[in-house]
Formats: structure tokens, sequence, C-alpha cells
């Protein structure tokens, strides 16, 4: 199991160095597909037929939607390169050496959180649950579902749906806002 | 243990492109695979061996299933992570109209 995924996760992190260094944008986008699915492929190998549901549509609905904001306009990657000449004298580009810069030191920060987080992590399929549990138990009866995740979302964490819906129609609404071209007429002076 | 650190891995590249490319749209793609990252976590946190999806059935009875917990928590957290993608992809579309390009270090002017 373990190796299953390790192969397909080095899949994804080969498709993702691609997609961030691709010389056209679609091709990025494409590459950027094959996360996307595999990660379906992911969630379907570790038991979660829902999340892998849910994550197809996600990911076909933000390719088409990035397809759409790409497609009439240039396409052409825009990197930022280590050295750069003025009239003939080559600079070293201070910007992107301060860039990598960050890189490194936030990757330093987030290992040490890593190193932490690891030691107490049980080793993969060694889980023991312990709020679910009760939720497992007690589902059929009290939610009526026979889908516990469904159980879970609509019924004993029904709040944090509610926070969902709430974040979606804001979403929704900065859209629209910022996509309206025109906005509201300046009423004319003695009307 | 491996699977842990290929996750790890993989965050740091999405870190990688947000910092290091000067394109909006990569910047986003650099967003989602952090997205991806964290998500495939949390859910191989919750595995379990052997154990079946969280689906109740008459057929097999006392089986053991996968921690469906967070399982929940992801679902929630990828139509969240779709909201707030359609967001910047609509900046972008503003940006581009207003700038003609997709590059930011070309957006440097305050004014609306």
């Amino acid at each position: 199991m373990e190796i299953t995924l390790s192969i397909l996760l080095v899949f994804m992190i080969v498709g993702a160095v691609y997609a961030l260094f691709a010389k056209d944008l679609l091709s990025a986008l494409i590459s950027c597909g094959i996360v996307g699915y595999g990660l379906v492929i992911c969630f379907l190998l570790l038991k979660a037929p829902d999340l892998a549901i849910v994550q197809i549509v996600v990911e076909t609905i933000t390719l088409v939607i990035m397809v759409a904001v790409i497609l009439d306009s240039t396409r052409k990657d825009l990197k930022e390169n280590i050295v750069i000449r003025e009239k003939g004298i080559p600079f070293i580009n201070a910007r992107y050496v301060f860039n990598v810069l960050t890189v490194v030191v936030l990757t330093l920060f987030f290992l040490f959180f890593f190193n932490q987080a690891i030691d107490r992590l049980e080793p993969l399929g060694q889980h023991v649950t312990r709020m679910a549990t009760g939720y497992i138990e007690n589902a059929a009866e009290k939610t009526g579902s026979a889908n516990l995740v469904t159980g879970i979302i609509f019924d004993f964490r029904g709040y944090d749906t509610l926070g969902e819906a709430t974040i979606l129609f804001t979403a929704v609404m900065g859209v629209l806002t910022i996509l309206r071209l025109k906005g509201r007429k300046e009423q004319v002076n003695g009307e | 243990m491996i699977v842990y650190i290929l996750c790890f891995i993989l965050f740091l590249v999405g870190l990688f492109g947000i910092l290091t490319s000067r394109n909006i749209i990569k910047i986003v793609i650099g967003l989602s695979f952090m997205e991806f990252s964290v998500y495939l976590f949390l859910v191989l946190i919750g595995y379990i061996d052997n154990g079946q999806a969280p689906i109740l059935s008459d057929n097999i009875a006392a089986a053991k299933y996968v921690d469906p917990l967070p399982q929940a928590m992801v679902l929630t957290a990828i139509v969240i992570g779709l909201a707030t993608k359609a967001m910047l992809l609509t900046m972008a579309i503003r940006i581009y109209k207003k700038f003609n390009t997709f590059d930011i270090r070309k957006v440097t002017s305050l004014k609306g």
C-alpha cells in the first residue's frame, strides 16, 4: 500500500515540478491536472470514495476556468532570470536571490515543525479512531445515513457546513463584484 | 513514513512555485499544489490497514472502517479551495484587462 502511494506521489511531484518550469502556460495547466487527478487515485486507494468524486468535479471545473482565463491572453512564460543584462553588463538579479533565500528559510522553518509532528504520528495504517468511534457506532440510528461521511458533514458537524456555505456565498459575491464591468452610474446633478 | 515525507516535498514544491514565479497563473497553480498536499496528508492520517470505506452495509458485519472524520473535514476544505481559487482567477482576469499582462512585476500602480 505504502509503495503504491509512494510511486503515485513521486509521479505527482514530477508533474508539479514540470508545471512550474513549463515554457507554455497551457502545458503548465495540463501538468497541474496530472497532480489533481493523481490525488483522485490516491483518495480511491485510501478508501475515500466521496472525496474522490468531489475532487474529480472540482479539478475539472478549475481546469476549465483556468483554460478560459489564459486562452485569449499571452501564454508566454514570464520567468525571472538569475543574471540580467543592462547595457551588456551582467548583473545578478537581487530579487531572485532574495526569493530563493526566502524559500530556503521557510523550508527550514517548516522542516522543524514537520520533524516535531512526525514524531507523534503513528505509522501509516496504525491509526486508532478516538472521536470517530462514537460517530461510527451511533451514526446509523442518530442520523439515518448509511454513508458515515455524509452523516458527519450534515449532522454531527453541521455548523462547519454552515460556515462552508457562508464562505462559498462570500466568494460568489466577490467574483460577481469584481467581474461586473460597469459601476453604478453616478446621479446627474439636477435630477 | 516515506509517504508523509513525499507529501511534505509536494508542499515545498508549491511553496517554491508561489515565491519564485512571476506569473499570476503559476502562482495559483503553486497554491493548489500546497492545498493538494495538505488534503492528502490529512486523509493519510485517518487511514487504517485493511479498513473499509466508511459506508455502512449489512453484508459486512462488524467491519473495520477508516476514520471518516478527516474525510469529512477535507471534503469541506476542497469546496472552500475551489471558491478561493475562483476568486483568485477573477482577480487575474481583471488584472489582465487592466495591465494587459499576467506579470506581477508590471502591476505597480495603486490606482484601481
